[in-house]
């Protein structure tokens, strides 16, 4: 295994085999490397559950995929990406449908498509109610058939290479056998996913640690709206995983402990008895979560020993429609609540879900430094704005993998030069690593840290914040990262060590926290999934604007703004339930 | 204490230890906890040196397959509270090697599902511009099953065969040969016989039915390999009766 390749992908799920399959298809001669922590198929995009977006239907149009996009988005999206975005996603998928996804298909036999939260037509493709996992699975197994794509599997990234601004390549510990090996490359795209855990219940997977946003914003490369965090309005309590949005696409009620259809309350819509596009239940994600918070504080919930909960109304569709379209569910909630959705209630309550920030980009995946690419939920393109919309980001994925990887693939055949600074700074990297990895027992636990660290988060920056708490969030997480030197590794075998790992998913976690807190703090406005108590109303004027945040040498933040990118749709009141 | 259960963890570290091991933790076990839940409860409280691989605790990710009391299961979607008052015991999976502790080696897994060609292969790719091959839901249902494989390897681990025989291709592999030879888009059935039609693809399996008893997802790779040995001893049937139409 030669440690140099033309493209290195971070990252092993749909946007990071997306952008390999790009390069392999149309750059045979490059030989690109798939780094990821986990093997493939383990990745995130794996539990992803109703659709993705695009257009398909003769009375659809880009336009309005666009439109609901940009207003779901809250006008923080860059118009011009949101263009391009629902222009190319209708391709993506069916290029996906030519290498096998088993989409779920109309009686005759074409692409079927589903309703989706904030979307004014129909244009989710789904697998039943696993679209994440075919996806993932179709693209994994054809991306095994390209001999140039080489997989570096359970290897984890600690650090990007860096001279002169550009990237290198990246440092790397291979979890089987311990050994810290430097990998270069032309170009490197980071297609590591989100940041769920940094809060305490999210529907993200162990692994979802903001590993790329912490590597690139620690290279030097600013992150974009990493104020803007989604929760998922249909979490089960206790374990966090999701129900998904399909299940009010295909007629689910929200009901509160009264039996009321409560979002009818909150200025979206009436209650009908059938699903109406961008209505009710159908409401975008930032919207109904607030809502809940709203219902709780009325008293109009259910407490529970996991908190307070409202109630997911899916009797009224039939055992049939939910075997054939939401089966997942039915198994998750007989599985991890003891509850059949076909005759009871299921309790739900918002999850952290998304991260709408990441690692600022432009429409090809480039970030401010050369060399390096993000695509996926790691990446602020922005497409998303200040509420993505569901069934976008499986869609996003595949779209700006694409793209990142072809941006990827020319620059690396262009820039062929070598670095030999970056072999002093790997073997930097390496004295670091097993400094760090000394084993101490005096200190904390990581998992105390951890914990504080989550708390912290869903006090001061979930669904409602103020500034007060957000200040008090940024002294403490200062305080953490302090603390965490000193922590505590009791394991010191080479050999498949998770407590090394858990440390640095740490370090990379309280990197993102701090990026999340302090952006906050500084946008004094409400928008979309970032909602202010101290100040609830949208400030044009101050805040049409992405947060750009820049580590600074002392490990400081600093805040800039750079303009949103409007084209065709001037910013305007959302309405929804009309 | 009847609010806890004793978990017999298997320990082995490949630098010290000439065989596995058994450490035994108290955990809490709570109607909701799984058996991963108590892991993690180790690894955060009790003992950070424990090894085992996890991620999306909601049984889509096929990372947590472990030896629970003697059965292959995914730890995630296993209840503690199902095997109290316990001690519960967990090993690594069989028929692999051990990397350390609940680790198993999954390199020979993976050059084996690779083997069989898990792609859609066409003699000719039909251009995007042609749009979608129609597929009814009939027609999908033909290989639906064998798609929702998790790859846990979990059929692997209780297979007989799959242990004794290092050369067999193993029924998570088999099942995805299915699940693309039984797409109506595929064309790839010829190639992938070459493989799974040797001793060690599927002649290999005796039958016993294991792999589909353990399937999280009710895949039946057992039904996969059955039905795979009627057409391939109806392809060879064919080749010796009628040597003119082999390939």
């Amino acid at each position: 295994m030669s440690n140099h390749h033309d493209v290195l992908l971070v990252g092993g799920g749909g946007a990071g085999l997306r952008a390999a399959i790009e390069i392999a298809e149309t750059n045979s001669h490059l030989s690109i490397a798939v780094v990821s922590k986990v093997y493939p198929m383990r990745s995130h995009t794996v539990s992803a559950e109703g659709g993705a977006a695009g257009v398909i239907r003769d009375d659809d149009s880009l336009d309005e995929h666009a439109y609901d996009t940009i207003s779901g988005g809250d006008w923080l999206c860059d118009q011009d990406s949101v263009e391009m975005f629902v222009e190319e996603a209708p391709r993506e998928l069916l290029r996906l449908e030519h290498s096998g996804c088993p989409w779920s298909r109309e009686p005759d036999g074409q692409i079927a498509v589903r309703a989706f939260g904030g979307m004014k037509n129909k244009r989710t493709w789904f697998a039943a109610d696993k679209t994440g996992f075919h996806m993932l699975h179709t693209l994994f197994q054809t991306s095994l058939k390209y001999k140039s794509v080489v997989r570096y599997d359970e290897w984890f990234v600690t650090k990007l290479l860096v001279d002169d601004g550009r990237v290198y390549g990246v440092v790397a510990i291979e979890l089987m056998s311990g050994r810290i090996e430097a990998i270069t490359a032309g170009a490197v795209i980071l297609c590591t996913g989100g940041c769920g855990r940094v809060f305490p219940f999210t529907t993200n997977a162990n692994i979802k640690n903001g590993d790329g946003m912490s590597l690139a914003y620690r290279a030097g490369a600013p992150l974009a709206d990493m104020e803007f965090i989604q929760y998922h309005p249909t979490g089960l309590p206790f374990t966090g995983i999701l129900i998904t949005e399909a299940t009010r696409a295909e007629g689910g009620y929200l009901i509160n402990k009264n039996g009321d259809r409560y979002l009818q309350d909150y200025g979206l819509g009436k209650p009908e008895p059938k699903p109406v596009l961008r209505s009710m239940e159908l409401g975008p994600r930032d919207r109904l979560s607030q809502a809940f918070v709203k219902e709780v504080e009325k008293g109009h919930a259910v407490d529970t020993d996991f908190g307070p909960v409202v109630h997911l109304d899916l009797r009224h569709l039939g055992e049939e429609l939910i075997n054939r379209k939401l089966p997942f569910v039915r198994e998750l909630c007989l599985k991890y609540e003891n509850i059949d959705p076909v005759t009871e209630l299921i309790p739900v309550r918002p999850v952290v879900h998304y991260m709408m920030g990441g690692v600022h980009t432009d429409m090809n995946g480039a970030t401010s430094l050369a060399g390096l690419y993000a695509a996926g939920e790691v990446a602020c393109v922005s497409i998303n704005g200040a509420n993505r919309l569901g069934s976008n980001s499986l869609s996003e994925i595949l779209v700006f993998g694409a793209r990142a990887g072809r941006a990827a693939a020319e620059y690396a055949s262009s820039h062929t030069d070598t670095s030999t600074a970056v072999l002093a700074q790997a073997a930097d990297e390496r004295n670091r690593l097993q400094q760090r990895f000394t084993r101490k027992r005096s200190g904390e636990r990581i998992a105390d840290l951890r914990d504080e660290m989550q708390k912290t988060m869903e006090q001061s920056a979930g669904i409602y914040r103020s500034g007060e708490s957000l200040s008090q969030a940024a002294d403490t997480l200062h305080e953490l990262q302090d603390r965490f030197a000193s922590v505590t590794i009791e394991d010191d075998s080479r050999t498949f060590n998770t407590e090394r790992i858990s440390a640095l998913e740490l370090a990379y976690m309280l990197d993102v926290a701090e990026t999340i807190v302090n952006s906050a703090l500084r946008r004094e406005e409400s928008r979309g999934a970032h909602q202010r108590t101290d100040f609830p109303a949208r400030d044009d004027k101050r805040y049409l604007a992405h947060t750009l945040i820049h580590r600074e040498p002392d490990g400081s933040c600093r805040v800039e703004y750079l303009p949103v990118t409007i084209t065709r749709w001037p910013p305007a009141e959302r309405i929804y339930g009309t | 204490m009847n609010d806890r259960i004793t978990m017999q963890v298997a320990r082995y570290l490949p630098e010290g230890d000439a065989e596995l091991s058994y450490q035994e933790y108290e955990v809490p076990y709570p109607r909701e906890w799984v058996v991963l839940d108590g892991l993690n409860y180790i690894k955060d409280r009790l003992d950070g040196s424990l090894s085992y691989r996890w991620s999306c605790r909601m049984g889509i990710c096929g990372s947590c397959g472990m030896t629970v009391n003697g059965e292959p299961k995914l730890t995630c979607a296993t209840f503690l509270a199902d095997y109290a008052p316990g001690p519960v015991r967990i090993e690594p999976l069989q028929n692999f090697p051990v990397i350390r502790d609940l680790v198993v080696d999954t390199g020979d897994f993976m050059r084996k599902l690779t083997s069989v060609k898990p792609w859609l292969i066409r003699e000719e790719e039909k251009p995007l511009s042609e749009g979608e091959h129609l597929q009814t839901p009939a027609e999908l249902d033909q290989y639906k099953q064998y798609s929702m494989c998790i790859n846990c390897m979990l059929c692997c681990a209780a297979c007989p065969v799959y242990g004794l025989d290092s050369e067999f291709v193993g029924p998570a592999a088999i099942a995805l040969a299915q699940r693309y030879n039984l797409d109506g888009r595929d064309q790839g059935s010829k190639l992938r016989l070459d493989v799974l039609s040797d001793h060690e693809g599927i002649w290999g399996c005796t039958f016993v039915g294991e792999c589909s008893k353990v399937c999280p997802e009710n895949v039946d790779p057992a039904g996969a390999i059955q039905r795979y040995k009627l057409t391939a001893a109806m392809d060879s049937l064919k080749s010796f009766l009628m040597p003119w139409r082999g390939s």
